[in-house]
């Protein structure tokens, strides 16, 4: 089983972003997905500055390196930049949008299905399939015992070993994604007049039940779950049915300590107590996603 | 531009049919609609006589079979596909791919239409519907400006249906886990946002509190009007600052957008609202026939009549209305 670094979905400035990355190039991570996949206008780092961090990430290591796109894509200026990106020539694509999908299959080029990508199913998976796709991520609302049916299903139908399965297995869920600006809201701002406000919060702003429950953190136009989703007790069951990569998100440099505990424990498997008013671990086992089981 | 109505059971189709609507969408009795609530929708006998009280009356029926289909459990989807066209009916509304390409295999001359539930907002991703399932229709998420409606409608190979009134969604949809996220049960598996089973109310000192799953949505004083705790409606604190930190509770009207969006080449406006009473039904039918058929007479001096207005901000949440996304501002 591999590890996978996610793409950070916070708003950093450029070189904070860079300093992270030669982190990640020493990190447990076998694989790293970089790139915007929130908000076009944070323009900290441009397509051309994203290609360029990839090359660095990708020299000196054996780490694949994974290029993810934009989520929600409402211009045709964001599908330039879109095309441009997923035509970079060199680095595979994490497509989180049917419109990188297309793109990718009109270059006749293979793509990682993300997570905003809704696969539920086994017929959709063949759709997806024939488009190109040669890894799947599982939507985060999804169960294990979901998984394992669906993952059979494709042993079944023949089609397992054509792609990766990987679940998203640590850090702050992306839950959805608006046409309005919750950070700039959070400032009384407008979106158009945001003032990339979201660069003052490097873990995004939370917003909590007026008991203090910490419900959700608003990141610009997505919303992301309040509590950080935690999978490491859930390893084995991964491992066991088949998953080829879990996904530790790039929240802040506790990833990367993160990334070293999750690996350890497929080595020696041990029983973390998650913290119920930090952690969660509810999707994975079919309950509210804020709870833990 | 066809006025294309919700229904939720047979007294709110015929009534939709009565007051002007040009079509009608419904669901069926099980978890393949994103209206999936108790009492809710129609079983096989009132399929059927949905199907023949539009058609007797030259009107069109659409059928959303517009949740995700779940592993294992796909037949359930691809029989509602069956039972759909067994019935006559001259579109399903489908957001899921497996589906999708099941209906285009099995019954490729029955139209598609792309549901609002696959959340397509470019013109690339329209492209994947079309190259792929040769849908005819694309329903538009609520996330897009009237610009950005405007320039798509230009580029589009497919027509586009928009949403014209209801309940606000203002996520994208399909791309929205809040609710399983609090609940376990999400628009995309369940068919339902926020559960009504979920749900409580208590009376406490502070005031009466809402509450979904036990998480505190909202409490209100003696003289606000409390609403249904849909989650993402609630008032919520960020830094000390307490207030609705994702909407508040309103509903998006557009009538003022007729005009540009007749002129834009919009096939079809949809009220929203297959959880609604007849009594609603009626009333946004008939305002929004009223209107269009308004516009039609004297394009040139369309104005929106304050009446009708009224009697939209009444059947809306928080009795008021918003333009939502087609209007930057709201942003």
């Amino acid at each position: 089983m591999k590890f996978s670094l996610g793409p950070s979905l916070f708003f950093w400035p450029k070189k904070e972003v860079e300093d992270f990355y030669q982190q990640a190039k020493s990190s447990a991570a076998d694989i790293i997905y970089l790139g915007e996949t929130v908000c076009s206008k944070r323009r900290e780092l441009r397509a051309k500055d994203w290609l360029a961090l990839a090359q660095e990430v990708a020299k000196d290591t054996n780490k694949q390196v994974v290029i993810s796109t934009m989520t929600l894509l409402e211009s045709p200026a964001e599908i330039q930049v879109l095309k441009r990106l997923c035509d970079n020539g060199e680095f595979l694509v994490e497509a989180n949008d049917l419109s990188a999908v297309q793109i990718m299959h009109d270059l006749n080029m293979p793509f990682v299905a993300g997570p905003a990508i809704n696969c539920y199913n086994l017929s959709t998976l063949k759709v997806l399939l024939k488009q190109g796709m040669m890894r799947w991520l599982m939507p985060v609302e999804l169960s294990g015992d979901w998984l394992k049916i669906l993952l059979e299903q494709a042993t079944d139908a023949g089609i397992r070993q054509a792609f990766e399965c990987e679940v998203f297995s640590w850090g702050y869920l992306p839950l959805a994604y608006s046409a309005r600006c919750f950070t700039a809201r959070s400032e009384d701002k407008a979106k158009d007049d945001c003032e990339y406000c979201c660069i003052k919060y490097p873990q995004g702003r939370r917003m909590n039940s007026r008991e203090g429950e910490r419900v959700f953190v608003l990141n610009g136009i997505q919303t992301l779950s309040g509590y950080q989703y935690n999978l490491i007790n859930e390893m084995p069951a991964l491992k066991s049915m088949g998953v080829d990569i879990a996904r530790i998100s790039a929240d802040s440099s506790a990833a990367f300590t993160q990334l070293d505990n999750f690996r350890e424990q497929l080595v020696h498997p041990t029983t973390t107590p998650l913290d119920g008013i930090a952690e969660c671990n509810g999707f994975w086992h079919k309950i509210a996603g804020m709870s833990v089981a | 531009m066809e006025l294309l109505c919700p229904a939720g059971n047979l007294p709110a189709l015929k009534t939709a049919i009565d007051n002007g609507a040009d079509a009608v969408y419904i669901g069926l009795k099980d978890d393949t609609n994103a209206r999936h609530f108790a009492g809710l929708n129609f079983n096989d006998g009132k399929l059927a006589k949905a199907a023949d009280y539009v058609h007797q009356r030259g009107k069109k029926l659409h059928v959303a079979i517009n949740t995700f289909a779940h592993a294992g459990g796909e037949e359930r989807w691809q029989k509602a596909v069956d039972n759909a066209v067994a019935i006559g009916t001259d579109a399903l509304i489908i957001a899921d791919l497996g589906v999708l390409d099941y209906a285009a295999t099995k019954y490729p001359d029955v139209e598609r239409h792309v549901s609002v539930q696959a959340s397509t907002t470019n013109l690339e991703a329209i492209k994947f519907f079309k190259n792929n399932f040769d849908v005819s229709r694309v329903v538009l998420p609520r996330v897009l400006s009237v610009q950005q409606v405007r320039q798509l409608a230009k580029s589009s190979p497919i027509p586009l249906e928009v949403f014209a009134f209801g309940s606000l969604c203002i996520m994208a949809e399909g791309r929205c886990y809040l609710s399983s996220y609090m609940t376990g049960e999400s628009p995309n598996t369940v068919g339902a946002c926020s559960p009504a089973k979920y749900v409580r109310w208590q009376d406490t000192d502070k005031g009466l509190e809402s509450r979904l799953n036990g998480v505190l949505i909202d409490r209100y004083q003696a003289d606000e009007n409390a609403g249904y705790p849909t989650l993402c409606k609630g008032r919520f604190e960020v830094d000390n600052n307490v207030y609705h930190a994702l909407e508040e509770p309103t509903s998006l009207n557009t009538l003022e957008l007729i005009p540009d969006l007749i002129a834009m080449g919009i096939v079809s406006v949809k009220i929203e609202g297959r959880q609604r009473s007849p009594a609603y039904v009626e009333q946004v039918a008939k305002t929004w026939r009223m209107a269009l058929d308004r516009y039609q007479q004297n394009p040139d001096n369309f104005v929106v009549e304050g009446a009708w207005m009224n009697t939209l901000a009444n059947l809306s949440e928080g009795s008021q209305t918003t333009l939502g996304a087609y209007h930057r501002k709201w942003q």
